[in-house]
């Protein structure tokens, strides 16, 4: 249990550190070291695939592109967004009323029973996988068209319009 | 567990972690010599006798050469760019079974640091983060030929790993398991899986190529465009690093791709040997076969990095889009349809 602690107290310092950071790539390294306090929790609860598809997907490639995407972004000074005065007054206020009525709900919460699995292998890979293919058949099924139909829109949207001239290089 | 089999636990990580850095040292001998033997050249010849002591000139060399870091350059992330990328390469031996247990004084001896049972996934993964300290180091130099490698090295890695992870599938269809250890188990005797996967083994084996940056996949470093890639600021031990973890990498995957397709410690007639040579002879006579199928795919890693260009940009990413993932996604369709209705 000390190490859960440990390792969440680590998860909610790197994440603060994410929004903290003034360089985007830093944050980002940030959110890698976030991610990476979520595989540990992952293989404490003994959830072995989820921890190391999070290590490969999340890790490896999400935060890959993200990475890939912000070294192209001129990081200059001069570029940085300056708001105005009363906007900033205005991001505290709501702010502070968004955490007050965070706070409150908190309290009027009861202490949660702790969910108990029927079976404590259910995180290794054989049982995952016929709990996904029997009982959760459909939603996963829905699931990748779900995913496949966002594709099909990225690459609607980056793909040039046909009618436009081809550009010579 | 007792304290007698932390020891050996402990043992065997240290001896594969010196094995790994030796094999490391030796390959940059290996491929020198290689490279001069296809131009018809000599090769060193100069420290030691045929120029044995190369490797250790060579870091004697990287040691005491003086260390720079740009002024512009992120000094941190300028570190932590190359120990990343070294700490990835070390940590992949982790799950490779390297023989089968030794039986020495009714004790025995897994041949192997630890059999996860998601052990494929667990390489992947490694695998995956290797691209960080590219990265990393890239951009931290602040440096526009280095940022190119670094996206190079990104965008590479990225398209290569979906058609490496739709090879794997296929593979685990015929093996029904995870886990190394007894994917490599499964393989008794002559029984490889490259009997069963040859395309699956050919695109495995073309990522692994993409993955490790090597010729003709080695945009990263490209030193005709990019004058040196991700390291053109790395001077010194950090430059030793980069170029030190590329051959790691080359023999960890050399490693994967013998256990995985080509059978691993296993060989015909295992059985009558081990039946006339003991338990605790016997495995240890796997695992030299075993490394002598490592030494031909680095042997081969080599042969291709002397025989084939490298591929234009495009190119290479119409290889890994156009090609390899349609032919990895028919593979995995034709292996279902085999196993559906032949077995």
């Amino acid at each position: 249990m000390s190490t859960f602690y440990f390792i969440a107290f680590l998860s909610i310092f790197f994440s603060i550190l994410v929004i903290s950071a003034k360089n985007p790539v830093h944050s980002i390294l940030y959110l890698i070291l976030t991610f990476f306090t979520f595989t540990i929790q992952y293989i404490l609860m003994n959830a072995q695939f989820l921890a190391i598809v999070n290590f490969i997907v999340y890790m490896g490639a999400i935060l890959v592109l993200f990475l890939y995407t912000l070294m192209l972004i001129n990081l200059n000074k001069e570029s940085e967004p300056v708001k105005p005065f009363m906007v900033k007054i205005a991001a505290v206020f709501g702010g502070g009323i968004l955490a007050v009525a965070l706070i409150s709900s908190l309290k009027s919460l009861g202490v949660s029973d702790p969910v108990v699995l029927k079976n404590p292998e259910l995180g290794l890979v054989k049982n995952l996988g016929k709990v996904l293919f029997n009982e959760f058949l459909l939603p996963f099924e829905v699931s990748s068209v779900l995913l496949l139909s966002a594709m099909v829109g990225a690459v609607l949207l980056a793909t040039k319009d046909p009618k436009e001239p081809k550009a010579t290089i | 567990m007792e304290l007698a089999d932390i020891a050996i636990k402990f043992g065997l990580i240290i001896i594969i972690f010196l094995i790994s850095l030796v094999v490391a040292m030796y390959s940059t001998y290996a491929e020198r010599k290689i490279a001069a033997f296809f131009q018809d050249r000599v090769g060193p010849n100069r420290a030691g006798p045929f120029g044995i002591l190369q490797p250790l000139a060579d870091g004697a060399k990287m040691f005491m050469k003086e260390e720079i870091i740009p002024t512009n350059a992120t000094p941190f992330l300028f570190i932590v760019g190359p120990s990343l990328a070294i700490l990835t390469a070390c940590i992949g031996s982790a799950v490779i079974p390297w023989g089968q247990n030794l039986v020495v004084g009714g004790r025995t001896i897994p041949l192997q640091v630890t059999d996860i049972n998601v052990g494929i996934l667990y390489i992947f993964g490694v695998v995956s983060l290797g691209v960080y300290g590219v990265m990393i180091g890239g951009w931290a130099s602040n440096n526009k030929y280095s940022l190119l490698g670094a996206i190079r090295a990104a965008s590479q890695n990225i398209s290569y790993e979906i058609s490496m992870g739709l090879s794997i599938i296929a593979l685990l269809m015929v093996t029904g398991t995870l886990s190394l250890g007894e994917i490599a188990q499964q393989q008794h005797g002559w029984h490889w899986n490259v009997l069963y996967q040859p395309v699956g083994f050919l695109l495995f084996m073309i990522c692994a190529f993409a993955e490790t940056n090597r010729t003709p996949f080695d945009l990263p470093e490209c030193e005709t465009e990019l004058v040196g890639g991700y390291h053109t600021e790395y001077s010194s031990m950090k430059l030793g690093f980069y170029l030190f973890a590329e051959y790691i990498n080359m023999f960890i995957s050399s490693a994967v791709m013998a256990t995985l397709y080509w059978g691993g410690y296993n060989y015909p007639g295992m059985d009558w040997v081990t039946a006339h040579t003991g338990p605790a002879i016997g495995p240890l006579i796997g695992t030299a076969v075993f490394f002598a199928k490592i030494f031909l795919f680095i042997f081969f890693f080599m042969w291709v990095r002397w025989t084939i260009p490298r591929f234009r940009y495009d190119q290479l990413m119409d290889l890994g889009w156009k090609i390899l993932i349609p032919l990895a996604i028919a593979n995995i369709v034709v292996t279902g349809i085999v196993i559906t209705f032949f077995s």
